[in-house]
């Protein structure tokens, strides 16, 4: 008998170790339908997907509790191949095609259309010869599907970046049986008529019964192609409706929601910070694999903690790996007035700018090297401190007392600072790679994901070491977080990146929805005039 | 503009090769030696090194570079022609012996090497040159111990009064395998390439006709064809060729048809979908890992079919003409080196490589080998520096490919940075 559903996946709950990443989330979806899924990074919506392919990273950590109904039947998908034998499929983002493979290869891959002959029959299937032209036929039929030109023996390495999105989609809807397409932010890359042309093709798709699960976080986009929306926050489901019921403000706003638990009290500045520009940042475009930036555009004032949130992939994090010369950027930085040479990590630290970094374990810390080599290692090679007599030897006094008081003011929990950062808890690491920015002297700081994998305790106390540092020492702190949360918390302003651009610049009590929107690339009301 | 953007690309991809046609070419005049004589001397060498060298191409397609461990492959064979002699088997019958020795211990061999590889991804051809040394002291230990001790022998190929293996194995006189292969028929040169044009022009039109190639690729597989056949039927070449001035230049013909066999192996491979997975595997493992094609499996069978394949092209070697003894404990070492060089002075990469470029640079590479000494003694009046400059060649030859390929890589990515800019100005 058939039912209503294509997929219902029933009170899925998933737990790594202690930490539950899905909690009790249900999902329905009709043949034929575009379902959108939305949340912010974190929420659980890949878990979600993970559990729906059987990834391995499922089963390997203690599987998950609920059902999973699929056409019908309850069903036990134990990896991705037998996902996709069942009919699943998905549309990555990070495109899986071989760049020296033509077109119909790369439809065809490990799918291909074969022909026996002697020799084959006697030593099995994998020596049979590829029919081309049958393999070509239907990559062709599959191109027009999805309303692409391109010839289908062309090789894909010479294609622009939009038509290899188009072919992934061609490759999926070629695959016989497949009742169940996940779109993974699949306009991401895509220009604007691209990503129109992409919805229209996801719709054609859904009207020959394929349903969707379209992940997104452009919400005018679920606004033209979604029927119905399910949204999660923190692993839970908020809210499950049809498209009819709904406005990009109310997906916006139920996105972002205002957790409870693990904001920090911090105690408000008063009045708002008019200090000179500290720093100017115009037209920045970084290459940062994954957090690219195409044109950057902000001003920060001295004195105050600016915050860079928006969700992961968008870009925030590129901007201070770009300005610090880790990544290859392009654009005018001034500091203080004077120009910053990008891509030369040296001179920027020279000029008075630190840098905390979101990899705390490959760029922040040498893992083998006591706590105090880590904390004086930057100020020793840049700046020439704890130097002592002409020839210029460690002065291991200085560094010692250093670092004793960095431990002391931090609350660096150690048994003294010779032992090795690598033995050290992650919140604790982390306060080591504070402690050795502020070494430098630094007047501006960039804090990239601070409290990322740390416990809350540790949180607490390496946001409020930056708040009093900015308060006291009236250091100038640009922070970027994933956590809006957090930067509402001891921010002044807050930045919002999407797609490598700033979108907007809010106040920390904005509401849910400019937020929520800004996240999306809609700039709401609210935002400072740009 | 873009043409010559184009002869600049050729020239970076094939400059080793060009290099050591400039080389080959001032060699042979140097050297002041008979054409006749190089020319004999280089096919002999072609008819022995080429097998091999062919059975480098299918690892390379599958993305694990050179394979260094077909001289694992070679000891494979080295124990085929051992238990061959030993049980006095001659000729033919003795050759096919030793190629059936060597299937199952090539293959169990590769099996082990390739699972190793995988477990040195991206290290291939290093971790396959380190595998080839440390393999020979097992292969010392099975010939000086085991064998003659535990594994019994007949008297002839053992050490006189101790156990172990002799030192030289011998092919030739009553063992009867000498040339077993190669003295079976033999066919004129001329002949030969006279054929060989004659089946080029045919099989382009034929392949025109079904459609599979342009007319472009026709017209110019029938001029490559008809230069070739007028190039020969030039008198005065014809006449150095059938040995007027010298000997008559010929090819074993069976040997041949092995060769050329092997080549259609390859290619025939290539259009099945065991090629087409050797092909995404060496493209791009985690692609091909998301389509279902089991990367680990694939790539041990791309080398399984390597060693044995350099087993085989091993027991050719050993029989062909001009060679019919054999170093017990060193024949195989530098196997995978020459091999090695060889394929990649005609052009290959870490990363490609065809029949056409294996046949090309075992050519050249060995039209160097036979040239250097008496260029060297000419040059600089010592022949010990030809010598020297034949280890030189080949080691130098693999480093450049090594560092060429690493040099590609890095321009690759610096001109995806490029990219920034422009894409910056693009827009603003």
């Amino acid at each position: 008998m058939a039912s209503e559903y294509i997929l219902e996946m029933n009170h899925i709950t998933k737990v790594y170790g202690s930490n539950a990443v899905l909690k009790d989330v249900s999902l329905k979806i009709r043949p034929g339908e575009i379902h959108a899924l939305l949340g912010e990074n974190g929420a659980g919506k890949s878990t979600l997907m993970n559990v729906l392919f059987g990834m391995p990273v499922i089963h390997s950590t203690g599987g998950f509790e609920g059902e999973v109904i699929f056409d019908g039947q309850k069903v036990n998908i134990a990896s991705p191949m037998d996902a996709m034998s069942k009919g699943i499929g998905m549309v990555h983002q990070e495109f899986m095609l071989i760049p020296g493979f033509s077109v119909t290869d790369n439809i065809k891959l490990n799918r291909e259309i074969t022909k026996a002959w002697p020799i084959s029959r006697l030593l099995g299937k994998d020596l049979e010869f590829l029919d081309t032209d049958s393999m070509a036929r239907d990559a062709r039929k599959a191109l027009d599907d999805v309303g692409m030109s391109v010839e289908e023996y062309t090789m894909v390495s010479g294609l622009p970046i939009g038509h290899m999105q188009f072919i992934e989609i061609a490759r999926e809807i070629d695959k016989t049986g497949m009742k169940l397409l996940v779109f993974d932010e699949p306009t991401a890359v895509l220009t604007e008529s691209e990503a129109q042309q992409l919805l229209g093709v996801m719709k054609s798709i859904a009207e020959k019964g394929i349903a969707i699960i379209f992940i997104t976080h452009r919400l005018d986009e679920v606004m033209t192609a979604a029927d119905s929306v399910t949204i999660l926050r923190d692993g839970q489901l908020v809210s499950s409706f049809d498209k009819a019921e709904t406005s990009p403000e109310k997906l916006a706003a139920l996105m972002i929601g205002r957790g409870s638990d693990g904001v920090i009290q911090v105690e408000k500045r008063q009045e708002e910070v008019t200090g000179s520009i500290a720093m100017s940042i115009r037209d920045l475009w970084v290459n940062m694999p994954g957090e690219v930036d195409k044109g950057i555009t902000l001003d920060v004032r001295e004195g105050e903690i600016l915050g860079i949130g928006g969700l992961a992939g968008q870009g925030k994090i590129g901007i201070p790996n770009g300005i610090m010369g880790l990544y290859e950027a392009a654009g005018d930085v001034e500091f203080f007035g004077q120009k910053l040479p990008l891509g030369n990590a040296d001179a920027v630290l020279r000029a008075g700018l630190a840098m905390v970094s979101e990899d705390r374990r490959g760029v922040g810390l040498l893992l083998d090297q006591s706590i105090e080599n880590n904390i004086a290692f930057t100020a020793m090679q840049v700046k020439g401190d704890f130097m002592k007599g002409f020839l210029h030897q460690k002065d291991t006094r200085a560094i010692r007392r250093y670092a004793e008081k960095m431990i002391k003011e931090l609350d660096i929990r150690c048994t003294s600072p010779a032992q090795p950062v690598g033995t050290l808890s992650g919140g604790n690491q982390q306060k080591v790679c504070v402690a050795r920015a502020l070494a430098l002297n630094p007047k501006f700081l960039f804090v990239s994901e601070p409290t990322r994998g740390i416990d809350i305790g540790a949180k607490q106390l390496v946001l409020e070491t930056l708040v009093r540092l900015n308060r006291e020492q009236g250091m100038t702190i640009v922070m970027v977080s994933s956590e809006l949360q957090e930067l509402r918390s001891i921010c002044d302003r807050i930045a919002i990146v999407a797609e490598g651009k700033v979108v907007d610049i809010l106040k920390v009590d904005a509401s849910d929805t400019a937020f929520g929107l800004a996240m999306s690339g809609v700039k709401s009301k609210e935002g400072e005039e740009a | 503009m873009r043409e010559q953007n184009q002869v600049k690309a050729h020239l970076e991809k094939y400059i080793v090769t060009y290099l050591f046609i400039a080389l080959s070419v001032l060699f042979i005049v140097t050297s002041g030696m008979d054409i006749n004589y190089v020319a004999s001397q280089l096919l002999l060498r072609l008819n022995r090194n080429a097998f091999i060298v062919l059975a480098l191409i299918i690892p390379i397609i599958a993305g694990m570079g050179i394979n260094f461990a077909i001289t694992i492959g070679a000891m494979a064979a080295q124990i085929g022609l051992l238990l061959t002699i030993n049980w006095g088997v001659t000729g033919v019958a003795g050759i096919l012996l030793a190629a059936a020795i060597t299937l199952p211990l090539g293959a169990f061999f590769g099996f082990l090497i390739g699972k190793l590889l995988n477990k040195m991804k991206g290290q291939e051809t290093i971790g396959s040159l380190i595998l080839g040394y440390f393999a020979n002291g097992a292969y010392q230990l099975l010939f000086l111990f085991i064998f003659g001790s535990i594994i019994p022998l007949n008297s002839n190929v053992t050490i006189v009064g101790a156990s172990g293996v002799q030192n030289t194995l011998n092919l030739t006189g009553s063992v009867g395998l000498y040339t077993a292969i190669d003295g079976i028929a033999h066919i004129p040169f001329l002949l030969a390439m006279y054929i060989f044009c004659g089946a080029l022009a045919l099989a382009s039109i034929i392949q025109f006709a079904r459609k599979k190639i342009t007319v472009k690729r026709m017209i110019g597989s029938l001029i490559v064809a008809a230069v070739i056949a007028g190039v020969f039927s030039v008198p005065q070449i014809a006449a150095y060729v059938n040995g007027a001035h010298g000997r008559e230049l010929k090819l074993p013909l069976v040997t041949w048809l092995l060769i050329l066999g092997l080549c259609l192996f390859n290619s025939t491979i290539m259009r099945t979908r065991l090629g087409q997975k050797f092909r995404a595997v060496g493209q791009n493992q985690t692609v091909a890992n998301a389509s279902g094609i089991n990367v680990d499996r694939t790539r041990v069978i791309a080398i399984m079919i390597s060693t044995v394949l350099a087993g085989w092209g091993q027991i050719l070697f050993m029989q062909s003409e001009g060679i019919g003894t054999f170093q017990t404990y060193a024949a195989h070492e530098q196997v995978g080196l020459y091999a090695g060089a060889a394929i990649l002075v005609g052009g290959a990469s870490i990363d490609r490589a065809t029949n056409l470029q294996a046949l090309v640079g075992t050519f050249l590479f060995h039209s160097l080998f036979i040239t250097a000494q008496s260029a060297a003694s000419a040059m600089f009046g010592n022949s010990a520096v030809g010598e020297y400059f034949r280890a030189f060649l080949s080691y130098g030859v693999i480093a450049v490919a090594l560092i060429m390929y690493a040099w590609r890589s890095a321009k690759q990515k610096k001109a995806g940075q490029m990219n920034l800019n422009e894409q910056r100005s693009a827009k603003s």
